[in-house]
């Protein structure tokens, strides 16, 4: 989850951390209005990033994301209502302490954003949303559960949000809590104490595709800089690197993971993005719910591929992919070069007739036609040590 | 790192050094340093003609895409083809071992124009306070 809409604003919005990135030497880029580190070159640099994640830990500050709780009102199962009334996920699934991936989406099926909901309690739900889309969701939250007995609060602000992810990650984080980690599944979370911190929001999620934990600690520049400068030292024998946006980007393309404004939109619905398994039409109706009958008795007119280049050429965000004939049949979504499969890789948007395994499509860069295959997905996926069930 | 001397600057972060009728051209330090890990590269073959001005190239980042623009016109006699299997030598040595190619020059007229090593240093301390401020 991670947007790069860019919204007409004057004045870059800076997180908590902003200063300590700047004096890490950090490259930094307008993301989403936000003023965001790209990558750390002292370090390493992205592609040392994207290793370090994969082959021991990485930690992103990732404070731009945002957050919006929703409790229920004087009558319990208020908040359950709304969240089921907004949301394509079936969140009366989740028990207490667990998150599960889910979107909102608007009348005609289409994304508004896609969002993780953490259950806090029966009538305690915490959705983190993308950066980019912060005000558009607020809003849209506000006024589609008018009708529920709910209390819809803003936190974004309220927290600055690490994630530490990597095969490795458990055994940095582990050293900074006397929560026992390994009580916690994937897609679950909890409340402990962190780094001397009480009551801290410790869950098992993450965009990188790896295990990995993101934490929600007070939202002041001094306890921001004290935690991350204290999950620096606790995994400093493992090797860990600060990690920017750019590496974020490489790792959840390697792992099939949607991007705002990219895979998923405010023109893209659910069955095209083939997110079908994080949305539940048995659990009732829903707002988009309707449309999205509509769209699968149509059948669909586009899906999405994982592509690999094979000739000499990396295919980019909104190149165009062709037949062999050279006729304009798609657009590619997100492509860069895989940094753990040394291949170029992306995701594209094509006609059903063109989406099997092995289909040859070119993409056309400059001009030039580039021939690619379609490929399985995701491009890279875990070895997971035991079987970790997850909230769908 | 130094910008040899004996080099002459673009506005858009090429070098080029001049010998006789024959000239090597690469990216600057500044460049590689902008564009980070440099993972793919797209060269003309020998006998194109370049155009002063004219973007004759690509430079790939894991991020970006950088296109490289003539210093000055010619006809490539010669690209750097180490850089296709290791492009990463632009990150390492941008001045030396990864040139991009060489030419024949066609008109070494505008080329004095160019920024010397200083003027350059000048150019792109003055484009950092920018992007600081």
């Amino acid at each position: 989850m991670e947007s790069s809409t860019t919204p007409q604003i004057s004045a870059l919005r800076k997180t908590p951390l902003n200063a300590l990135h700047r004096r890490l030497g950090a490259k930094m880029v307008n993301f989403g209005g936000w003023d965001m580190p790209v990558e750390y070159p002292p370090s390493g640099g992205l592609i040392t990033e994207h290793k370090a994640v994969r082959g021991s830990v990485g930690v992103f500050d990732v404070s731009h994301m945002g957050d919006i709780r929703i409790r229920s009102g004087k009558r319990p199962g208020g908040a359950l209502e709304a969240v089921q009334h907004i949301t394509m996920n079936d969140a009366s699934k989740l028990a207490i302490g667990q998150a599960q991936y889910s979107a909102i989406l608007y009348p005609d099926g289409t994304f508004v954003d896609d969002v993780i909901v953490h259950r806090l309690g029966e009538d305690d739900f915490l959705l983190v949303i993308n950066a980019g889309t912060r005000e558009k969701d607020i809003n849209w939250v506000r006024e589609n559960t008018k009708g529920f007995d709910r209390v819809v609060e803003e936190l974004s602000d309220a927290y600055t949000q690490l994630a530490i992810q990597g095969p490795r990650a458990a055994e940095v984080v582990q050293k900074l809590t006397d929560v026992d980690l390994s009580g916690i599944k994937n897609y679950w979370f909890t409340h402990g104490t962190v780094c001397g911190l009480k009551n801290t929001l410790i869950a098992r999620t993450g965009y990188t595709g790896e295990d990995g934990f993101e934490i929600y600690v007070p939202s002041d520049v001094a306890t921001s800089e004290r935690t991350w400068n204290q999950v620096i030292e606790a995994g400093r024998g493992f090797g860990i690197v600060p990690c920017g946006l750019g590496a974020r980007n490489t790792l959840r393309l390697e792992s099939k993971m949607a991007l705002y404004g990219h895979e998923i939109s405010d023109k893209i619905n659910v069955w095209e993005a083939g997110l079908d398994r994080y949305c539940k039409m048995e659990k009732g109706d829903f707002i988009g719910r309707p449309a999205l009958e509509r769209a699968k008795a149509a059948g669909l007119t586009r899906t999405l591929v994982g592509i690999e280049m094979i000739d000499r050429g990396i295919a980019r965000d909104e190149y165009c992919c062709c037949n062999e004939a050279g006729e304009r049949i798609g657009v590619v979504t997100s492509g860069s070069p895989s940094p753990t499969l040394g291949k170029n890789i992306a995701l594209a948007y094509v006609p059903p007739a063109y989406s099997a395994l092995g289909m040859i499509l070119y993409v056309e860069i400059r001009g030039q036609k580039y021939k690619a295959r379609v490929v399985a997905t995701p491009f890279y996926k875990r070895q997971k040590k035991a079987a970790a069930p997850q909230a769908r | 790192m130094a910008y040899p001397k004996s080099y002459r600057y673009t506005k858009e972060h090429e070098w080029i050094e001049v010998k006789g009728d024959l000239a090597t051209i690469g990216i600057t330090d500044h460049a590689q340093h902008e564009l980070g890990d440099v993972v793919f590269v797209e060269l003309p073959k020998p006998g194109a003609k370049i155009e002063a001005g004219k973007s004759f190239g690509t430079v790939e980042s894991v991020k970006a895409v950088s296109e490289i623009y003539a210093p000055a016109s010619g006809e490539v006699i010669e690209a750097n083809g180490e850089l296709q299997n290791k492009p990463e030598t632009i990150n390492n040595d941008p001045h030396g071992a990864a040139w991009l190619i060489r030419v024949r020059l066609t008109n070494a007229k505008g080329i004095s124009d160019l920024m010397d090593a200083a003027a350059y240093e000048a150019y792109i301390a003055e484009k950092g306070k920018e992007t600081s401020a």
